[in-house]
């Protein structure tokens, strides 16, 4: 099967999904791989790159469209695209199956199968595959830098011989993907970050990479993110007015403010009011990564920079990914590469479609002229569900009269042990004659020393201790010896078989541990 | 010689015997401690042979030479695998031992009796010993006979069992006779009324005989009930009854030594049996009476998918991968896969990853059997963990590979309280970022449950036998 990607046809769209890199290892998933002249070209690959890879390089789109069985695409398919495509092929590519119904009904008339890359479900087996995370990370990173771009200040705070540069504040709202890469990028550069989500749960990772979550006083059950696939979902009216006064609160101190708020199939919700805008510092700048959503500031303007009044730079760009088109082009290669990876089980280049596959299946949106869209929801949950409340603290004084009642309770076990013992001692010393008792104390401390010795031994040498107790243990050869001298010849052959069996056993089991002591080597 | 002089090298010895498994505490100090049992046991011998009461000394010698000579094939010979096999034979050889010196005593004493006053008083040696007992240490005597020939029989049987089990030649699944533990107890019960009649001298040595009979019946009932898997705590017990026995013996022959080694070999094996369940968290009678612990409810649904990997996808992982635990159980030993694991853990090393071993307590079929294992495949010592030292660093862990093993990782110990096996103690192999679990298919451990494990989304199925497995990883890692 051949395996090709066209050049974007979408106006500014510099990436490409197939790289160098990927065509080997999708040749040796046994496919071919083609390209259209000039495809990896704004991303920095050029015809001879793809060249030196085993990659045949075609001139235009309509003959990569006839010669390739697969198609991989970074954008939905247009119009123009929907024309070249034929009966059995199959498209890998963003398609957003929601908002395209109508383009969707068409490519499944036409009998194509369409694999939509943003369908991929988020579940962990899936994540080397997922290009909605892999594209959102670098947008979170470049949100950063676009903002660094237009502040005109440091972001890191330094002391210098001209004076004082106190380090800026970033705040980033929502601590998805995207948002956890702008925390990673903004605290990096050293500023001050703190970070909101509407899923409490995350406020580990949030810590983890550095910056501050902001809470609520907000005593509602907040919300559970794995119910929902782990994205974020509608908040009640209450907890969007707390959310809303905690921002009005935080507006007037933050320099930086990155939203990265999306709830899946809807409006992006307004969180960065007018009058919040309005409180910040004059230079300040907000990105608004839900810009193609509507924006969660009032005043974006999709893929525009607007101004405010009071100098607020408003940055409302929706192609962060293609602005970093050779790194992202990279990772979304690399996300199909390994799409083809599991479609091809059997590595010989023959996709197989396995409708049973919940990482598979999801990502299908049409199939054998049937619209297989909206999926089935997957049978594993996204991410682990909210840790039910621990178990309450102890206080010191609680702790303390556990640890009380404990030692009293071991003490009273040890000391009815030891009296019920000696008891039991001093009856079997009234009937029992001397000799017996001498051996007796001999017996009793002996256990005790086994027990005390024993404790001592490492459990990684717990074969050779069996292995050395067996030898000894043959010291009953003693008993045998006392008895080869007696009289009767029964006596003597019985005898004379427990010296033999001893034998076997002393010399077989001491060499053996040694053997075994022998092998274990330090490193 | 006098008896001073014996009774002299017998403290030597006991002090000997308690250093060498003293010394067991760490690799280095063991292989020291393994010649000074060496010592005390040549010079107890020693000490008896030329100690007063010994007799057909040549004889004695020709014996044990002899005997030397096998064991010293049979320990030359034996795999590292077949160790559990090998600890169960020689304990069985303890138990017949202690059996037939058990009855040597019951016939001097027979003989001692039946002589008048004036030939009492020409007996040398053991007879002699007997000849001066009171009426009352006659009487124990017999007790102490008695319970020698008893544990040493059960230890007899019991270990034949145990070894044809570890070995293969019987089925290691639990069987039991129609009537299960009712049959041992009426034999223990019959063992009782048989013993008080030979105390009181009924029927004479035909009621310990006919004892004897009983005893050998419980301890090969007794363990053919319980299964493989419970192997260590069945090794570990024997080995404690061979140390009763041999103190039980001590007793009857009046010989402290004999006593001393008893009472530390006895310990010893109460206290491995006792790890070995506490391992398990399971009671010790509930594993001699085989079979786990009832359920509470329904077991917890578990919800996912095994998902396979293949050999590339683990070796790309394990070349990504900082740091590694394995995590070997019986498959292991079974596939004979140590070699193949121990050359992969240098080829990992090698390249600077951190790789370690994790030991459960119960892991194998004898304790500790899996640290001998891997020593003999020249796994440095400082590598493999224990089950404490380890389960903090499995959260930091890149990857774990399970060869062979399942209870001792399944979560559901933890996350389950209905599970069988609610509350034992296992690794924490989930928490790892990635795990591959090396098994044949996709049947179930020793308790018969599913394992959680397997459906998590970081587990992978590495299917295959063990050895096949590691070798195709073997060649993968670069």
């Amino acid at each position: 099967m051949i395996i090709g990607a066209p050049k974007e046809v979408l106006e500014g769209e510099l990436r490409v999904a197939l790289t160098p890199e990927s065509a080997k290892q999708l040749q040796k998933l046994g496919y071919e791989v083609v390209v259209e002249t000039g495809a990896g070209a704004a991303a920095s690959f050029n015809d001879e790159d793809y060249e030196a890879a085993g990659v045949k390089i075609v001139p235009d789109a309509k003959t990569l469209w006839e010669t390739a069985n697969i198609i991989s695409k970074v954008r939905p398919p247009v119009e123009a695209e929907l024309e070249l495509a034929r009966e059995g092929q199959i498209l890998i590519s963003f398609f957003w199956p929601a908002q395209n119904e109508e383009l969707m009904k068409k490519f499944a008339d036409k009998k194509v199968t369409v694999l939509a890359m943003d369908m991929v479900p988020r579940i962990s087996r899936a994540q080397k595959m997922d290009a909605l995370s892999s594209m959102a990370n670098i947008a979170g990173y470049r949100a950063v830098i676009e903002a660094g771009n237009n502040f005109g200040r440091f972001f890191t705070g330094q002391i210098t011989a001209a004076g004082k540069v106190p380090p800026a504040k970033v705040l980033i709202i929502g601590a998805g993907v995207a948002g956890l890469a702008a925390i990673g990028a903004s605290t990096s550069l050293g500023a001050i970050t703190y970070a909101f989500d509407v899923r409490p749960e995350v406020a580990e990772q949030v810590e983890s990479m550095g910056a501050e979550f902001v809470y609520l006083d907000f005593e509602e059950e907040q919300q559970d993110g794995a119910s929902s696939g782990g994205y974020a979902s509608v908040s009640s009216p209450e907890f969007r007015a707390a959310q809303l006064a905690k921002f009005r609160e935080l507006a007037p101190e933050v320099d930086i403010v990155i939203t990265t708020a999306l709830i899946p199939g809807r409006d992006a919700p307004k969180l960065w009011l007018e009058d919040m805008v309005a409180s910040m510092k004059p230079g300040s700048v907000i990105v608004d990564l839900a810009a193609e959503k509507g924006g969660n500031c009032d005043l974006t303007k999709m893929d525009e920079k607007v101004v405010s009044e009071n100098g607020v730079t408003v940055i409302g760009y929706t192609d962060f990914p293609s602005r970093m088109a050779t790194q992202s082009s990279t990772l979304y290669a690399t996300n199909i590469r390994h799409m083809m990876d599991d479609l091809t089980p059997e590595k010989d280049g023959q996709p197989n479609v396995n409708m049973e596959d919940d990482v598979i299946r999801g990502a299908t949106i049409t199939h054998e002229g049937e619209i297989t869209f909206p999926p089935p929801p997957p049978k594993v949950q996204a991410i682990a569900a909210q840790k039910k409340p621990e178990v309450k603290e102890l206080t010191p004084e609680e702790k303390r009269a556990a640890e009380i009642a404990e030692f009293k309770k071991k003490t009273r076990q040890q000391v009815s042990l030891l009296a019920g013992g000696g008891i039991l001692m001093l009856l079997v010393g009234l009937v029992a004659p001397a000799s017996f008792m001498q051996h007796f104390i001999v017996f009793v401390l002996a256990c005790f020393v086994g027990f005390q010795v024993i404790w001592g031994v490492a459990h990684s040498l717990h074969t050779p201790l069996m292995a050395i107790t067996n030898a000894i243990s043959s010291i009953i050869i003693l008993g045998a010896l006392l008895q080869i001298g007696s009289g009767s010849w029964l006596v003597i052959v019985l005898a004379a078989l427990s010296v033999f069996m001893a034998g076997i056993n002393i010399f077989g089991g001491f060499l053996v541990t040694r053997r075994m002591l022998a092998m274990f080597q330090k490193s | 010689m006098e008896y001073g002089f014996t009774t002299a090298a017998y403290v030597v010895a006991a002090v000997l015997f308690i250093l060498s498994l003293g010394g067991l505490s760490n690799q280095e100090s063991a292989k020291r401690a393994v010649w000074y049992g060496i010592v005390g046991m040549a010079l107890a011998v020693i000490a008896t042979l030329v100690g007063p009461g010994a007799g057909l000394w040549v004889l004695s010698v020709v014996l044990i030479i002899a005997g030397g000579i096998i064991g010293y094939f049979v320990a030359m010979r034996v795999q590292m695998t077949e160790m559990p096999q090998l600890v169960a034979a020689m304990h069985s050889l303890v138990g017949l031992a202690a059996v037939l010196v058990g009855f040597n005593a019951d016939f001097e004493l027979s003989r001692v009796l039946a002589m008048d006053e004036t030939a009492r008083h020409s007996l040398e040696g053991f007879a002699a010993v007997l000849a001066h007992k009171t009426p009352v240490e006659v009487s124990i005597l017999r007790v102490e006979v008695f319970l020698g020939v008893f544990i040493g029989a059960v230890t007899f049987t019991g270990s034949v069992v145990a070894f044809g089990k570890l070995a293969g030649k019987v089925t290691s699944a639990a069987t039991k006779l129609p009537g299960g533990h009712m049959l041992n107890a009426a034999a223990a019960l019959g063992s009782i009324i048989l013993g008080v009649m030979y105390f009181n001298d009924v029927w004479g040595v035909w009621a310990l005989f006919l004892m004897t009979l009983l005893a050998l019946f419980i301890g090969y009932h007794l363990i053919m009930g319980i299964g493989g898997a419970d192997m260590p705590v069945v090794v570990s017990m024997l080995n404690s009854y061979s140390g009763w026995a041999a103190a039980a013996i001590g007793f009857s022959l009046g010989n402290d030594l004999l006593i001393v080694v008893g009472a530390l070999v006895g310990s010893s094996g109460a206290i491995l049996s006792y790890i070995m369940c506490k391992a398990m968290n399971r009671h010790f009678v509930s594993v001699i009476l085989g079979g786990f612990g009832g359920t509470s409810g329904p077991a917890q649904e578990i919800e996912g998918e095994m998902v396979p990997a293949e050999a590339d996808y683990v070796a790309e992982t394990l070349n990504d991968a900082d740091s590694v635990i394995i995590v070997p159980g019986y498959g292991m030993a079974v596939a004979q896969a140590q070699q193949t694991v121990s050359e992969l853990t240098k080829r990992l090393r090698a390249k600077g990853k951190n790789v370690r071993f994790a030991i459960h307590p119960v892991a194998g079929r004898l304790p500790g059997h899996m640290n001998v294992l891997l020593a003999e495949a020249k796994v440095p010592y400082d590598i493999v963990m224990e089950m404490d030292e380890i389960n903090e660093d499995f959260p930091d862990t890149d990857v774990v590979i399970i060869i062979g093993a399942n209870d001792i990782v399944n979560p559901a110990a933890q996350d389950d309280p209905n599970s069988p096996i609610a509350g034992m103690p296992v690794l924490e192999v989930w928490k790892a970022k990635n795990v591959f679990i090396s098994k044949r298919g996709q049947g179930t451990g020793y308790s018969g449950i599913e394992n959680p494990l397997f459906f998590k989304e970081n587990s992978r199925m590495y299917y295959g036998d063990a050895k096949a497995s590691m070798d195709k990883l073997l060649q993968l890692v670069d």
